[in-house]
């Protein structure tokens, strides 16, 4: 194998894209997990177990190291290959067929992109930052302190500006899965005529489910909402 | 007198025997050898690629801008061969015998027999290429119907063979232009042929893009320039098809034999107006499955279908129950026109007959019903499985009628009418391709050799991949191997100044005439004047006429003719304006030839030679020759006669009926 | 189908090399028919350019029957124009009405460089092409054709990914100018088929290599050549380019 060819050439760095976007679509759905608790009874003490969990376990903490790597290759592939294809084509259309040959979303991966980087960053400084690096007010369950993530939420969530663009975020990344979802199976290769109703069909619910989990999140907070599931909670 | 150097012995040992005694030039000395290879369609492609697989150094031209998109490409319906694959009693002997027959006897038996042998290489060649074939549900290769046969023997791959056998030979020419072998010249045109010691030894090529003249030097150069068909200005050929380089290469004393076998073929879209820039040709595989009909009523204007089953005329069927509606492409032309002319046409022009598939869409459902085992079912079921049967046959061509008149051919019949597609005429050859001219060779439709008056479905792909896979390397060989001590010529030399010069001057007369009227205009009347006299049917008051109004026209073109641009920069209308001044100049050697054969035979139709029944009527005694002409610059041509002598088929009156 | 009449204004792009910068013209044209083909059109607007003394508008063309892949344009936006599966020689003038505005380009890559006016430089793909897009296979060297029995459905995949015409309309479609439509097809031509087996790995890679060293942009998957593909050549084609590459990388020679 020629990996330097391989990761070199054009189709080399989509499946850069691919295995990258795939592996934070994981990361995607685990966050989504820990955070579902905040839907169910005994939200706060659950969700702070859990943040606890995956901020203090060793292989948790190994994998955020690759977390993080497929986020910076994801974002920094994705923007030089963003140029490298802007760069095709000096002269330019004076007339382009915009949305009949193909969605909107499809062509606006590097903004959505961007969109959700920043929203990113906003979520790293609001939640990340503090818990990594202290700022947090702790909170004890069966005599062990943990911290208040929770409450932190509370509060952060209680500004409207915030839970907007929250959402926001939220439909950037919809709109970012719903094309990314199957265009990795594409530069993977799984597509084919036998299988591509099924990855259209798994990457449309994917791009609609998580973010909407997501979107509910700072929604629920900030209205205060809470659903009483009687014994039903998710966690551990 | 001409020599077609054909070999001794009985007719079915010729090319063997040829094979097995022509001389051989060895690998070292075919790398010092240049050959040059004008046109890059079925014929040129598959030569370029064989002769560079053989170690030659090949120069290839085109002018278009990828060899991928010579005319070959467009034909349709499929390519012969004497595979006999389906065991319903096809064979060499038989290939051989229907395309004598369906040249109507003015072919020679030893081109057509070596053509009928080498066909089963050509599929075998080409399904290593990987060209993708229609094939059984077995895997194996499947074939289809043509006009003038009784066999199953033409190799398809949907509508668009010709596009498929020319990429495969495409692909393995730009194989060759990866090797080196091959040098690629795109946009190209070959203007003048450079002659050295009575033998071709190079061209003169205009680049289209700079408009320069290139000298280009070649120990024996190749004509694979297609047909001239385009002299009609209206017919199935590319709008750039020409006949330039040939009639370059005629003027410099390469005889111009049988111009006036052109064939008209029966199933192409009617003109729909006077903006008509080209004409759309229709597959004769449509021919299979759909019927031929007028209205048994005169002017009838009712929409086809409320003319009831008994109201019509399946003329073809009724006046040739044998070969119904599969005779051959000169049979069914005539009896379309008889047909219009006689006030039976339909449409708005009434210049047109109906082709429709209603009975094949309910054959073919009936059939799928029963191999689904469907039982009961309704008759609009019926229709749609039948509709779907023949999508898959001849999808895109139905697709390609209904984008050109709005009209969906699956619910109503197709209009057509016949329309100029080959040149069964062309640069005169000997057995082994070679012209008049030593050295230059002419491939494929721009040779006359093997259809004779009249060229049968599916034969002039089988022809060009013939003569470039599996002639040419031989026949080619015999000539260059008393060359291989001739060092390449520098484009020095005074013969390449003095065709540069003679490209030149042209060029610059034709720029400088600066008269009012455009090249296009031109081409128009040229074309009618063909069409109108030297068509599907010509008389000797009508030819003497045309030959006028051509020589009328000539002067005309050449004091009146306006070309804007420059001589040095891309210049269309400059190119076309090449290509028109020769067409019309052979529009003249057409007419002439039609004149002087005073017979009927295939494609030619003298309305003065035909049978009480209006069929053809031959005149072997007198008229079994190839006519080849010399032409004598200001004093016109002389007609030298290549007697056919037949000593296998015997001759008779060509019966479909 | 009822024939109508009509008044257009086109917006050509005019460039005489491609060392010049190029612009638009505006030219309006009288009289055109539904009847006519859109080449047709631009033939009798070149007639009276002809004859005002003007330079004719420059554009590739050739068989006119949609086979060639030669003709090429985009017009208002689309390459070949606005209808389905269809070549520009095919399209035909009742697609659009009296009094429309009809914008014209050349397909704009840089990998197809302008060679004037409408007329582009695609001989890009001819080299894509030289880079392995072929059965090596030398004149004479074949068995009997039936030796090699095919699968139909294969033989159908192929020869439908074999209809590919070359014309280039996948790039000038694609918002990176990706040629991958046209390499996966003949990847897939000849992948499907048992006769390109042997060169099969080193076909995809060579390819690619070329295809990328011509300055194609990368497939971000935006179908938009799909959709603008004359002879509707299927996206799956590129998933099988994909796999193919990968596989060929993954295993080695």
């Amino acid at each position: 194998m020629n990996s330097s060819k391989l990761f070199n050439s054009s189709i080399g760095k989509k499946i850069v894209m691919a295995l990258t976007g795939i592996f934070l679509v994981v990361f995607l759905v685990v966050h989504c997990y820990v955070n579902a608790n905040v839907f169910f009874s005994d939200a706060e003490e659950n969700f702070n177990r859990a943040a606890h969990f995956m901020g203090t376990n060793l292989l948790i903490r190994v994998t955020e190291i690759g977390l993080f790597a497929g986020f910076i290759l994801h974002i920094v592939q994705g923007y030089k290959l963003e140029l490298q294809n802007r760069s095709t084509r000096k002269s330019k259309y004076a007339v382009t067929a915009g949305n009949k040959t193909s969605k909107w979303y499809s062509r606006s991966m590097a903004l959505l992109g961007t969109l959700i980087l920043l929203f990113l960053i906003i979520h790293l400084a609001h939640f990340w930052v503090p818990s990594r690096f202290g700022g947090l007010t702790e909170i004890e369950y069966d005599g062990k302190s943990y911290h208040n993530l929770y409450l932190e939420m509370k509060n952060i969530f209680a500004e409207p500006w915030v839970v907007i663009v929250y959402v926001l975020g939220c439909f950037s990344l919809g709109w970012h899965l719903l094309h990314g979802v199957q265009s990795a199976a594409q530069t993977m290769g799984w597509t084919s005529s036998n299988y591509l109703p099924l990855i259209k069909n798994i990457g449309f619910a994917f791009s609609f489910i998580i973010p909407l989990i997501f979107a509910l999140m700072p929604i629920f907070m900030h209205f205060d909402w809470v659903l009483n599931t009687g014994a039903l909670t998710l966690l551990f | 007198m001409l020599d077609s150097k054909i070999p001794f012995g009985p007719l079915e040992e010729r090319w063997t025997k040829y094979k097995g005694s022509v001389k051989l030039v060895n690998p070292a000395n075919k790398r010092k050898l240049e050959i040059i290879v004008v046109g890059t369609g079925l014929a040129g492609s598959s030569a370029a690629a064989s002769l560079g697989e053989m170690g030659y150094k090949v120069k290839a031209f085109c002018f278009q801008d990828s060899p991928r998109r010579a005319h070959s490409i467009a034909a349709q319906g499929g390519i012969n061969a004497a595979k006999n694959y389906q065991n319903d009693g096809d064979s060499v002997y038989r290939l051989f015998y229907d395309t004598i027959k369906g040249g109507d006897y003015r072919s020679r038996e030893s081109n057509v027999h070596r053509l009928a042998e080498v066909s089963t290489n050509i599929i075998d060649q080409c399904v290593a290429q990987g060209v993708p074939f229609a094939r059984e549900y077995g895997g194996l290769l499947s074939n289809r119907s043509f006009g003038g046969t009784q066999v199953q023997r033409t190799f398809y791959a949907a509508g668009q063979t010709g596009q498929q056998l020319l990429i495969g030979a495409y692909q393995s020419l730009e194989r060759q232009v990866a090797l080196g072998t091959v040098e690629m010249h795109t946009r190209h045109e070959m203007v003048e042929l450079v002659i050295i010691d009575g033998k071709a030894r190079g061209i003169i090529a205009r680049n289209l893009v700079t408009g320069e003249l290139e000298r280009h030097f070649g120990h024996a150069v190749l004509l694979c320039t297609g047909g001239y068909g385009n002299v009609f200005y209206l017919s199935t050929n590319a709008m750039g098809s020409n006949v330039t380089a040939a009639w370059k290469a005629h003027k410099s004393g390469a005889y111009f034999a049988n111009p006036c076998f052109t064939q008209i073929h029966p199933t192409c879209i009617p003109v729909s107006g006077d903006h008509q820039s080209k004409l759309t040709l229709m597959s004769e595989s449509l021919r299979n499955d759909g019927r031929i009909w007028v209205p048994l009523k005169k002017g009838d204007n009712r929409k086809p279908n409320e003319i009831l089953e008994n109201e019509r005329d399946y003329y073809l069927e009724r006046r040739y129950p044998a070969f119904g509606n599969l005779v051959p492409r000169d049979v069914a032309s005539r009896a379309a026109k008889e047909r219009c002319d006689a006030g039976y046409g339909v449409g708005s022009s009434k210049q047109a007959v109906y082709l429709d598939y209603a009975a094949a869409i309910q054959r073919y459902g009936k059939a799928e019903v029963n191999k689904k085992n469907m039982g009961n079912v309704s008759p609009d079921v019926i229709t749609a499985l039948g509709k779907e049967v023949i999508k898959e046959k001849y999808g895109n061509l139905f697709a390609m009628y209904e984008k050109i008149t709005g009209e969906d051919p699956y619910e109503l019949p197709m209009r057509i009418y016949p329309a100029v597609h080959y040149t069964m005429g062309g640069l005169w050859v000997d057995y082994e391709l070679k012209t008049t001219i030593d050295g230059l060779y002419a491939l494929g439709e721009a040779n006359f050799s093997d259809h004779g008056a009249n060229r049968l479905g599916a034969s002039a792909l089988m022809q060009g991949l013939a003569d470039g896979y599996f002639v040419i390397p031989y026949t080619l060989g015999n000539y260059l191997a008393d060359d291989i001590r001739t060092e390449a010529i520098s484009t020095d030399h005074s013969a390449f100044v003095d065709a540069e010069t003679k490209a030149s001057d042209r060029i610059n007369k034709l720029i400088n005439i600066n008269g009012k009227q455009t090249v296009e205009s031109f081409h128009k009347r040229l074309g009618k004047i063909i069409w109108d006299k030297c068509g599907m049917a010509r008389s000797e008051e009508g030819l003497k006429q045309a030959i006028q109004e051509v020589r009328a026209l000539k002067q005309e073109f050449w004091s009146d003719v306006k070309i804007p641009g420059e001589v040095n920069a891309m210049n269309q209308e400059l190119d076309k304006a090449g290509r028109v001044a020769d067409f019309i100049e052979l529009g003249e050697l057409m007419c002439l030839d039609a004149l002087e054969r005073n017979e009927s035979c295939g494609g030619h139709f003298r309305e003065e030679y035909q049978t009480a029944d209006a069929e053809a009527l031959r005149d072997d005694e007198n008229h079994m020759f190839v006519s080849a002409w010399e032409n004598k610059g200001v004093n016109g041509w002389e007609l030298h006669k290549e007697v056919l002598s037949y000593d296998v088929v015997k001759p008779s009156q060509r019966s479909y009926k | 189908m009822q024939h109508y009449s009509m008044n257009l204004t086109l917006k050509v792009w005019r460039q005489k090399n491609k060392n010049t910068a190029g612009s638009f013209e505006t030219y309006p044209v009288q009289g055109i028919s539904s009847e006519m083909s859109f080449l047709e059109m631009i033939d009798v607007l070149n007639e009276r350019l002809i004859k005002e003394g003007g330079d004719p508008i420059a554009f590739d063309h050739d068989c006119r029957e949609g086979i060639c892949g030669m003709c090429s344009m985009v017009i208002d936006g689309r390459p070949h124009g606005p209808w389905k599966g269809t070549t520009t020689c095919q399209l035909h003038m009742r697609a659009f009405k009296d009094g429309d505005v009809i914008t014209i380009e050349p397909f704009r890559a840089n990998s197809f460089p302008v060679v004037k006016d409408l007329m582009v430089d695609r001989s890009a793909f001819d080299r894509v092409i030289q880079a392995g897009g072929y059965v090596s296979v030398n004149t004479g060297n074949a068995v009997d054709g039936n030796a090699i029995p095919i699968q139909k459905d294969k033989a159908d995949h192929s020869f439908a990914a074999a209809a590919c015409i070359g014309c280039g309309a996948c790039v000038a479609a694609c918002k990176n100018a990706s040629a991958m439509l046209f390499v996966s097809a003949k990847i897939s031509h000849l992948a499907l088929l048992p006769q390109g087996g042997p060169e099969r790995k080193q076909r995809v890679v060579s390819m690619i290599t070329q295809m990328d060293k011509e300055g194609f942009g990368s497939c971000t998957n935006t179908y938009a050549c799909e959709a603008e593909c004359p002879k509707e050549i299927s996206v799956l084609n590129i998933a099988r380019l994909n796999r193919e590459y990968l596989g060929a990388n993954l295993s080695g020679n």
